[in-house]
């Protein structure tokens, strides 16, 4: 009898426990009025968003120039330690693409990393950056995203071992990790420093590459931006902050003309994922490049 | 001015063609010429220093020799990928789109000498297509 009723106990335990989990890693929706109440977008204004964030590098095919890098049909394959993960198809396209999501739908997926189903997306999608966007950018992005060609053909799925492909178990990973507060406190940053906080920490997600991670994939903000192995391939990245051996040493002056040009102080050029990136910053006004440069003179030195 | 030229490409050639012990160093060493004439020309393009007809010559002319004088086959040799090296291993994955890339390079080099430019203008429009190359080999075949 006595022994029942432990075993009756216990069992009622673990199931609260379950409903916890299960509570717990519900997917976690933005605020409907949120949504309702965001202003119209602007196509112009949502390009200069769509560079500043970097989407072709991944959803526009590996390898391609020019106009090119408005077809975003995806394809782009990040080998991490969590398996592969593919980038899908996010052009207008009705079917293969995101032609029929709503900009409710489209914004839940940037700013909480959850799919119009309520399934929780990969964070290899970087919307822990994108958490930190102005509901007025994500606005504009739409309204610039749906101007582009529809490609049809959808990207090859994900590969993700065991537990990794329970996606149920993201949402307790984003319950740790996913949060829109800024990664670190600057002491009353200049106007230029905010917009360079925004463009590094929102848009560019920089700190998705330049900051290490720990074993669950979570990003150490201790070591905001201080350097990282490549989460895809070999090599490492390097820190960015005043501390950092190499890029600590630059000039704001130097640190704008590599985002333009890709050329180093010492003529040395972007490599990698980074020469990516150059092509993306390379189309930003020179005063966006300058705030990327003081935000990045402004953060607490690490070395890396 | 032709002399020391063609001594440092000939000299270039030798060492080059010269079974080198160690194709890691050479191109890196290799890379560095690059970049100490970048460090002449891109300030000129960028107009942070004065245009100089024969400052510009001198320069081209060192870069078309040290471009001609790069042999891929010996300084990405096989077994070459391990090591203290950026090279990525893609290169030895994709040699023939890593030559081809290494061949544009040359070639917009070689046409921007020949073009001999005597003015700012026609200067930067051969330049950008030569500093174009960096990025765009380095994006595929550097890590």
């Amino acid at each position: 009898m006595r022994r029942r009723t432990i075993l009756a106990g216990v069992a009622a335990l673990a199931a609260a426990g379950a409903a916890a989990l299960w509570f717990a890693s519900a997917p976690d929706r933005l605020d409907p009025a949120v949504i309702a109440a965001a202003p119209a977008g602007d196509a112009t204004r949502g390009e200069h968003v769509f560079w500043a964030a970097g989407c072709a590098s991944c959803h526009a095919a590996p390898g391609v120039t020019g106009e090119a890098r408005l077809r975003l049909a995806g394809g782009v394959a990040l080998d991490t330690p969590f398996g592969r993960f593919v980038a899908p198809n996010v052009s207008p396209h009705p079917g293969d693409g995101i032609g029929g999501w709503s900009f409710g739908d489209f914004a839940n997926a940037l700013m909480r990393g959850v799919a119009p189903d309520g399934r929780h997306l990969y964070p290899a999608f970087p919307y822990t950056s994108y958490a930190r966007m102005t509901i007025a950018d994500v606005a504009d992005l739409y309204a610039f995203m749906r101007t582009l060609p529809p490609v049809e053909g959808r990207a090859a799925g994900h590969e993700i071992g065991f537990p990794y492909n329970v996606r149920r178990g993201l949402g307790l990973w984003k319950w740790l990790y996913l949060t829109p507060a800024p990664a670190v406190t600057l002491p009353e940053p200049s106007p230029e420093v905010a917009r360079g906080q925004y463009l590094v920490e929102a848009l560019g997600h920089c700190g998705e590459c330049h900051t290490p991670r720990n074993f669950l994939g979570g990003p150490d903000r201790t070591r905001w931006l201080a350097g990282a192995p490549a989460a895809a391939g070999p090599g490492r990245v390097p820190g960015i902050t005043p501390g950092a051996a190499q890029v600590g040493g630059w000039s704001e002056d130097e640190i704008a003309e590599y985002l333009s040009s890709g050329f180093t102080p010492d003529f040395d050029s972007a490599g990698g994922a980074m020469a990516e990136v150059v092509l993306n910053t390379a189309e930003l006004p020179d005063a966006d490049r300058n705030a990327i440069a003081a935000y990045l003179k402004a953060v607490p030195p690490v070395a890396d | 001015m032709r002399l020391p030229a063609l001594v440092v490409s000939a000299a270039m050639l030798a060492a080059a063609t010269a079974a080198s012990a160690d194709p890691i160093a050479d191109r890196k060493a290799d890379m560095k010429e690059r970049a100490g004439l970048l460090r002449v020309l891109a300030p000129i393009a960028q107009g942070k220093a004065d245009f100089d007809a024969a400052v510009v010559l001198d320069a081209l002319e060192k870069l078309d020799a040290n471009a001609k004088a790069t042999d891929v086959a010996v300084m990405w040799a096989e077994g070459t990928d391990k090591g203290d090296t950026k090279s990525s291993p893609r290169i030895w994955e994709d040699m023939a789109g890593f030559k081809a890339l290494a061949d544009k390079y040359e070639a917009d080099v070689a046409a921007a000498l020949a073009a001999n430019p005597q003015d700012l203008a026609t200067f930067q429009n051969v330049f950008g297509a030569v500093a174009a190359n960096c990025g765009a080999c380095h994006q595929k075949y550097r890590l």
